[in-house]
Order: C-alpha cells, then sequence, then structure tokens
C-alpha cells in the first residue's frame, strides 16, 4: 500500500461515517419536521432529543476531519475543489449553522419555535443535497480550467441528469438510513408507536433508495465510462451490496432483529460506499486530479498518519464511552434516566 | 489586476467570520477552565453555592460552543473556499496542526457531551469533574493548534523553495516556529482573562440588578481573582511579543509603535493621530520602546524607514495596538484594586459605580480580543505567508465571493442575537434564587 492510498483510506472512511451518522440526524430532522406538520410531535421529539443532542457536535466533526484531511493529504485538492464549491459549499455551511443552532437554542435553551423546527428539518434535506454536488463534480465534465483557474460549469451542472439523480440518491438514503436506525432505537426505547411509524418509513424508503443508485450507474455508463468499468469490474461487490439490503428490507418486513436490520444496512453502504470509491481511483476529479499528482510531500503525509494513529488511539476509548452511555445504555435510551443536562 | 474584486470580498468575509467566531472561540477556550476551578472550589470548600455556579455557567456555556463549533466549521472551510492558493502550499507544510486540531476538538466535544448530560448520574462530584478535564484540555489545545497555524503565517519556517517548488519539508519544524511560543500562550492566556472578566461582569449586574445574593458575591470575588492572575500573565507575555516582533517581524511593530526612523534609545509612542505623516497629541515614553523591544533601554529599533513601501502594513494598527493595551492594563489595575479592596476591607469596590466599572470590563476585555486580532493580521499586511506569498495571490478567482458575504453576514446576524436571546431567557426564566430554592426542597430542605 503506497502513503496515498492510506491518505485516502483514511478520509474515505471518515466520510462514510459522516454518511452514517449525518444521515440519521438530518433524516430524523425531517421526520421530526413532518410530525409537527402531522401533528404527531411527541413521538419522535422524544427520542430526537435523547439520542441527536448529545452527540450532534461530534457528527459535525467527521466532516470537519474530513475536509481538514484532504487538504492535509491532497493540498491541490484545495486549489482545484476550493475554487469550484464556494457557492455549493458556503449553502452548506449556511444550513449546517442553523441545525446546529437549533440544537442549542432549542433542546438546551427553551423550547418550541415551530418555524425554527421547519428549517432545522428542511436544512436536514438541502445539506445532503448541496454537499453530493461534490461528488457530481468530481466525475467530470463540470470543470473547465479558464486562465488556469478551475470554473464551475453550472449550466451543465444543473441540466445535467447525473446531478439531480445523485441529489435524489442522497435525500433518498438519508431518509431510509436514517428511519432504519430510528426503528431501531424506538424499539430498544420500548416505544411501540415510534417503532411501526419509523418501521413504515423505511419501507417506503427501501425501493427508491435502490433505485436511484442503479439509475445512477446507468447514467455514468455515458458521463463517465472510465468509471463504470472500473464499478463492472468488482460488479461482485455491488451484489454483495444489494444482498444485504435485501436482508435489511427483509427483517424490517417481517419485524423482527431490528438490530441485526440497521448492521446489514451499515453493510450494504459500507461495501457500496468503498467500491465506488475504489472504481474512482486514481481520480480525484477527472481528469484534472489524481491521487497522485496531488498528493503532499513525504515528511507531511508520514507525519499526518502518525498523527492519526494516535489521535484514534485517545478517540475510540472516548466514542466507545459515549456510545456506551448513550446510545446502548438500556436505562437512558428508555428515558429511565433522569438525567437533566447541567 | 481582474482579480481585485475577488480579493476584497475574500477578505471581508474573513475578517467578518474571524471576528464572529474569535468572540465565541474565547469564551469556548476559556469558560471551561472557570467551571473546572468553580467545581474543584465547591468540591474542597463543600460549598453549593460554587457547584451551581458551575452548573449554571456550563449550561450557558453550551449556547456559545454551539456558535463557536458552527462558525469554527465555517472559518475553516472558508479557508480553503476563499484562500485556495494559500491553502494548497499550507496543506503541503503547515496541514499537521489543523489536522491535529481537529482531534483535540473531537475529544472536546465527546466529553463535553457526556459532562452535560450526566450531571446526576455520579453520587461522587469529583467523578464528574474528571469529564471536564477532557473538555477543558481540547478546548485549550485547539487554540494552541490554531493559534501555532497562525504563528506560521508571521513567521514561515520549516521548507525551502527551489525553482518554485517546495523542498526539504519539515512539518515539526514549521510547526515550532519564531512566533509560535508568545503567540501561542498570549491567545490561551487571554482567553482565560477575558472569560473570566466576561463572567464577573454577568455576577456584577445580577448584584447591581437587585439580587444581593452571597451565590453572585462569591462568583464575583471568584473570577475577579482568576482574572486578576492572567491579565498580569497576559501583561508578561504581551512583553515577550513585542520582544519576538523586533526580531522578527521588525515592520510589524514599527507599524504598530509609528516608529519610522531606525534609532537608539527609541521612545514609545502611546495614543496620539497621525496627521500628514505627523504624529500629535501622542504620549512619549523616553526608551520604552528600545526596552520592549529588547530590554534594553538604549539599543536600537528598526524602523518603517527600512522596508519598501509596498512591504509595510497600515499606519491605524496603532489605533489596535493602544485599544488592546489600554484596555488590558486597565483590567489589570480594576482586578488588583478590587482584589486588594475585598482583603483590606475598602468600601469603594462595593459600591455601584465600581460594579459598573466591572460589568463594563466585560464586553471591554472581547473589544481588546478583537483589537488585538486585528492588530495581528492587518499588522502582517500586505503577506498573507510573510515573505511568500502576498494576499491578492491567494484568493479564490471564483465570482459570487460578495453574495457569500451577505449569506453570512445574514447568518451571523441570527446566530448572534439568537445566543444573546437564548442565553438571556435561559437565565431570566429561572434565575439562581428560584434555582437554590428548587434544589433544597428536593433534598428536603438540608444545608444551604
Amino acid at each position: 500500500m503506497t502513503l496515498e492510498i492510506i491518505g485516502i483510506f483514511v478520509l474515505w472512511t471518515f466520510l462514510f461515517g459522516y454518511l452514517i451518522v449525518a444521515s440519521i440526524d438530518f433524516g430524523a430532522g425531517f421526520f421530526n419536521a413532518y410530525s409537527l406538520l402531522t401533528g404527531r410531535q411527541r413521538i419522535l421529539t422524544n427520542i430526537i432529543q435523547r439520542y441527536l443532542s448529545p452527540v450532534w457536535e461530534v457528527t459535525n466533526v467527521f466532516l470537519v476531519f474530513f475536509f481538514v484531511g484532504i487538504i492535509g493529504f491532497f493540498p491541490k485538492t484545495a486549489f482545484y475543489y476550493g475554487t469550484t464549491l464556494l457557492v455549493p459549499a458556503s449553502i452548506a455551511l449556511i444550513l449546517l449553522a442553523i441545525r446546529g443552532s437549533y440544537y442549542a437554542f432549542e433542546t438546551y435553551g427553551s423550547r418550541g419555535h415551530k418555524g425554527y423546527s421547519f428549517m432545522y428539518g428542511l436544512a436536514g434535506l438541502f445539506i445532503p443535497a448541496a454537499l453530493s454536488i461534490v461528488l457530481t463534480i468530481s466525475e467530470g465534465g463540470f470543470v473547465n480550467m479558464i486562465n488556469e483557474s478551475p470554473t464551475l460549469d453550472y449550466n451543465a451542472l444543473f441540466t445535467s441528469p447525473l446531478t439531480w439523480s445523485i441529489v435524489v440518491l442522497s435525500l433518498t438514503s438519508v431518509l431510509y438510513i436514517s428511519s432504519v436506525f430510528l426503528t431501531w432505537y424506538a424499539n430498544k426505547a420500548g416505544d411501540l408507536d415510534a417503532t411501526a411509524l419509523m418501521r413504515k418509513y423505511a419501507l417506503i424508503w427501501a425501493l427508491p433508495t435502490i433505485i436511484t443508485a442503479g439509475g445512477i450507474m446507468v447514467e455514468l455508463r455515458s458521463h463517465n465510462p472510465e468509471h463504470y468499468e472500473n464499478m463492472l469490474n468488482i460488479w461482485w461487490a455491488f451484489a454483495l451490496s444489494l444482498l444485504l439490503f435485501i436482508g435489511t428490507v427483509w427483517l424490517l418486513w417481517s419485524k423482527r432483529s431490528y438490530g441485526l436490520a440497521f448492521v446489514l444496512l451499515g453493510g450494504q453502504f459500507l461495501i457500496a460506499f468503498f467500491a465506488y470509491g475504489f472504481a474512482h481511483l486514481p481520480y480525484l476529479l477527472y481528469p484534472h486530479l489524481t491521487i497522485y499528482d496531488s498528493f503532499t510531500n513525504e515528511a507531511m503525509a508520514i507525519a499526518l498518519i502518525v498523527a492519526f494513529i494516535a489521535g484514534l488511539a485517545l478517540l475510540i476509548p472516548s466514542l466507545y464511552l459515549l456510545l456506551r452511555l448513550f446510545l446502548f445504555n438500556k436505562d437512558y435510551v428508555r428515558g429511565k434516566k433522569e438525567d437533566n443536562h447541567a | 489586476m481582474m482579480n481585485e474584486e475577488s480579493v476584497f470580498f475574500s477578505r471581508v468575509l474573513t475578517e467578518l467570520t474571524l471576528s464572529f467566531h474569535i468572540i465565541y472561540a474565547t469564551i469556548g477556550v476559556g469558560v471551561p477552565l472557570m467551571i473546572m476551578i468553580a467545581q474543584w472550589v465547591g468540591i474542597k470548600k463543600n460549598d453549593e453555592h460554587y457547584i451551581l455556579l458551575a452548573r449554571r455557567w456550563a449550561r450557558g456555556f453550551v449556547i456559545t460552543v454551539a456558535v463557536g463549533v458552527v462558525t469554527g466549521t465555517a472559518i475553516g472551510m472558508q479557508l480553503s473556499l476563499l484562500w485556495p492558493n494559500f491553502m494548497e502550499l499550507a496543506g503541503n507544510i503547515i496541514a499537521l496542526p489543523l489536522f491535529m486540531e481537529t482531534f483535540a476538538f473531537f475529544f472536546e466535544a465527546i466529553f463535553l457531551g457526556i459532562y452535560l448530560y450526566t450531571w446526576d448520574r455520579f453520587e461522587n462530584q469529583k467523578k464528574h469533574l474528571l469529564l471536564l478535564i477532557p473538555v477543558a484540555i481540547g478546548a485549550s489545545f485547539s487554540a494552541v493548534f490554531i493559534t501555532i497555524v497562525n504563528a506560521f503565517m508571521n513567521a514561515p519556517q520549516g521548507f525551502d523553495v527551489l525553482n518554485g517548488e517546495l523542498v526539504n519539508i519539515s512539518p515539526l519544524l514549521a510547526m515550532f516556529n519564531p512566533a509560535m511560543p508568545t503567540k501561542v500562550a498570549h491567545v490561551v492566556v487571554t482567553a482565560y482573562m477575558t472569560s473570566a472578566f466576561v463572567l464577573a461582569a454577568i455576577a456584577a449586574f445580577r448584584l447591581l440588578k437587585g439580587s444581593n445574593h452571597i451565590y453572585h458575591k462569591k462568583a464575583l470575588f471568584l473570577t475577579m481573582k482568576v482574572g486578576l492572575v492572567f491579565s498580569i500573565a497576559t501583561a508578561i507575555i504581551g512583553d515577550f511579543s513585542g520582544k519576538y516582533l523586533a526580531q522578527y517581524q521588525p515592520e510589524k511593530l514599527a507599524a504598530a509603535e509609528w516608529h519610522f526612523e531606525t534609532e537608539k534609545n527609541a521612545p514609545l509612542i502611546l495614543y496620539g493621530i497621525l496627521d500628514d505623516g505627523e504624529v500629535k497629541y501622542a504620549i512619549e515614553i523616553p526608551f520604552a520602546l528600545s526596552i520592549l523591544a529588547h530590554f534594553d533601554p538604549t539599543a536600537e529599533v528598526i524602523g518603517l524607514d527600512q522596508f519598501p513601501e509596498d512591504e509595510t502594513p497600515p499606519l491605524y494598527i496603532h489605533y489596535l495596538f493602544d485599544i488592546m493595551v489600554t484596555i488590558g492594563m486597565s483590567m489589570v489595575v480594576l482586578s488588583g484594586l478590587y482584589w486588594l479592596g475585598i482583603k483590606l476591607k475598602w468600601t469603594f469596590v462595593n459600591s455601584r459605580w465600581y460594579r459598573w466599572l466591572i460589568v463594563l470590563g466585560g464586553p471591554a476585555s472581547i473589544l481588546a480580543i478583537e483589537a488585538g486580532w486585528w492588530l495581528a493580521e492587518v499588522g502582517r499586511q500586505p503577506w498573507i505567508l510573510r515573505g511568500i506569498m502576498r494576499v491578492e495571490d491567494a484568493a479564490t478567482t471564483s465570482s459570487h465571493v460578495d453574495i457569500m458575504l451577505i449569506l453570512f453576514a445574514g447568518l451571523y446576524l441570527v446566530l448572534g442575537v439568537g445566543s444573546i436571546v437564548v442565553l438571556s431567557r435561559m437565565f431570566r426564566k429561572n434565575p439562581v434564587e428560584q434555582e437554590i430554592e428548587d434544589r433544597n426542597a428536593e433534598k428536603g430542605g438540608d444545608i444551604l
């Protein structure tokens, strides 16, 4: 394994982590806002507060880690992506800020501005849409070099079916991942109403997720044949991912082992995400940028990897403690512990 | 130049984000330490008031830290969005502390979540206090790592440029650059100082607004004492910063002190205005600049005459220097007199006008932080990386920066107003007298 591969592997892993935890977070916000509309807010609000509020800052760090790390390992990405992403990334940032402040202002502060809850819920859908643009751009064809500086072709971007398919996939998978997780969490909390509701949502969003994912493969065939070929070469990984998907849906359908269902879902996305990423290599941005020509110097790469290992040694036990206290602690999940924060 | 507009708006947006973020970041670094001290004192003295103080501060801290997190995320990404050329270069040399900062923050975020949600889980308060240690360490180290990056921008080292290529890169050498010790110390200590004075201002304000509860008096004395210690430390470190500047960035020192001619026995100019290149109405302290720069009243101090005009920072930074130093020194005096006054039972320190001065000290300390950062950043102009890269060469070529500026300005307005409204509502709804009563009722009326 070369340093370049290690670097992108570490970053991709963190991006995967963000994908899962942020999807849960975004989707929950949307379901919460939706249930406010239909007058069922009590079902979800409680679970959201017990699970999401203590961990939202941690979710956020996954993203920060990714974009700081990619500048460290692949400094040239700052030039290419920094210049082209000004607008979509700024919009995502502003929406992220609205969500972050919602947790603080609404949950810790005083209760209840309805409009803010809607903003919070909607922001959760717009953020993945805005962030997913990055994946679209990386497929190439939307960035032109004008006067030696990369420029995003908004016309091409917004008229491309690929863009919209990826946006739709980001939305469906957010809702799907989130509802599967919340089914399990609600079930653990012994909240039957919420479990039934979330299970229903999970089943609704399962099919659209897999259809859009398949659709994107087809579109890549014409948009980026090289990437498509590479993906076909590892078709078995995608097939495995599909099997796991079927497993999840079957478990949800037959109302059993929601925990295992969530694990299978994690496996499905893990395999598909890494297979997609692996096929994307060596390009970071077709056809301008590869992991090799954008890589940092060796001294920095080694320093970053050492720092990363040291950091993990610190973080993994801490994360374990966090999960044990809030996610896997039965009394806490069921709301029996009277843990008033501060 | 073609790109002038993008450069201008990138500068304004960065300045806006940093000026807004630094308020919450400063509180975010300093307040965990204050909570820790209060909880520790509470445990040691077995005094519920201090524990409650820690608890109420922590509750407010949650709001400020949230705004700090989101604005910190914003500036983290804006660096790449607005200054892509700089980040490409910086990524090669100084990415290590940036990367480590995320870990420090990660660590802090995890334990903050745990700390906040476990107030009543532990029988033993000491165990709960232990959870706060990683929060305080993580917060302070975030500041350390980020300030190292800023220090590097002022005194870049740890690499060579050969035919336009970067060679001999040493990430550690880049981190431990000459600007690092004084800069890091100054930032961390002023964060503690400012947080203490902001909390003191709140306590003084409650006392002025009719509450005469001993709780607020304890809070005021504790915060003023801590503030005194850190404001003295700030003054000492500030002096060392002067010596660093004299040696490594003489143009910044010269511009800040309006020191135009290189000379020995240099006097220090305080206040005054600049009228057509002439200094008017200033106070001149003989030899003081030579002492500040070199510990020696007769030493030669390099003036602006040694630098080409297009490498000289704007001269208005002198006013920022005046603001920073005046407020810093006033806070030493204010907190020092208060501490002495309490010890020696002088009555004026408990008078209304003195308490109003303490209230004023809170926002003034924040103003000093702002002035200090503007001084540090504007004083580095025209460089983004001193001697290596100019600001105008670093900025994005993308248009639309102006629209982003408007959007972010709107966001900061919402966050700023929101945090003030939520904080004041939070504490107004649940004044400390009420909370003490409630807690008493819960415990069946023992102690307190």
